[in-house]
């Protein structure tokens, strides 16, 4: 049960992530859908995959993303 | 028309996928080998964490192959980001909270980080874990500790030392007893810091080369301009 509230509410939130013309959301929410994996990888009995879903996932590359997006623009831009 | 093109691309490849994995029975084992790694890995590697006996064990030539893969990455990013000026001084003051947080924080996470990469034999986690973790706190000292840096010489030098440890491990092995990352040390008693032969050696190499790598590319792209 838990299990699938936490599917459909990553389902939910990668949407998000690839609607939001905010670049800066849009990372914030693909860092929840790795949390949510790496939530859902430990459920499974998966710890391994877990740390490394959690470490590079939802930490290491926010942090990457965040830094690329404040060098670069933030909002996406209306396709011609 | 380029839609029409696209959705009978992806038709065609949604019914070739269908039909080739309805064969595969779902859930069931077919292959004996998962079986034998769960059964024997343990007496086998002397790894108490079955994960870890694969990945250093059984396919540790793999991880050779994936930790050269990140080494290229991060030398393809240093290549592009190369001769770019670093953007001087105009970086914000961090907070009180940032700078005071990071002397706090920043001793913890690194011994978290080497914790799971020197336990990868013993308990969930690995180099790559670890490594990350490392370098999730070099992070944190680039952005909070106002101008500490790590010379990239020191990076590259960790980073290069221990993928050669990696490799001569390996090496060892051929020359002992005949086939590359033979486990040539004595495996010792399973659940001991001192166990596995040669595993939890390959994963402290793998920890420092991931978390030297990762802090590198980090640098870098904080340092270079707009």
């Amino acid at each position: 049960m838990a299990e699938t509230l936490l599917v459909l509410a990553m389902l939910g939130v990668a949407i998000c992530a690839c609607v939001f013309r905010d670049l800066l959301s849009a990372v914030i929410a693909s860092a929840v859908v790795s949390l949510i994996a790496a939530v859902l990888f430990f459920c499974l009995h998966a710890p391994d995959v877990a740390m490394a879903e959690a470490s590079i996932g939802a930490a290491l590359t926010t942090a990457l993303f965040v830094i690329a997006i404040r060098k670069t623009t933030r909002f996406e831009e209306e396709e011609k | 028309m380029r839609g029409l093109i696209a959705v009978i691309v992806l038709a065609v490849l949604a019914a070739g996928l269908a039909f080739c994995l309805a064969e595969i029975p779902f859930g069931r084992d077919i292959g004996d080998v998962g079986g034998r790694y769960v059964e024997q890995g343990v007496q086998e590697t002397g790894a108490a964490n079955v994960v870890t006996s694969v990945v250093v064990g059984y396919r540790g030539f793999d991880t050779l192959g994936e930790v050269t893969v990140l080494f290229i990455a991060a030398m393809g990013l240093g290549a592009v980001l190369y001769g770019r000026r670093p953007s001087g001084g105009r970086r914000e003051k961090p907070s009180l909270i940032l700078s005071t947080g990071c002397r706090f924080l920043f001793p913890l996470i690194m011994v978290f980080g080497a914790y799971v990469f020197i336990h990868g034999h013993l308990t969930p986690g690995g180099g790559f874990q670890g490594g990350v973790i490392a370098a999730s706190a070099f992070l944190l000292m680039y952005l909070g500790c106002g101008g500490k840096r790590i010379h990239r010489a020191t990076l590259g030098a960790v980073e290069s030392l221990a993928g050669l440890a990696f490799v001569i491990a390996g090496l060892a092995g051929l020359a002992v007893g005949g086939y590359f990352l033979m486990n040539v040390l004595p495996k010792g008693t399973v659940n001991q810091l001192f166990s596995a032969g040669i595993i939890p050696v390959i994963y402290i190499a793998i920890g420092l080369k991931v978390g030297s790598e990762l802090a590198g590319i980090v640098e870098n792209l904080l340092e270079v301009t707009e």
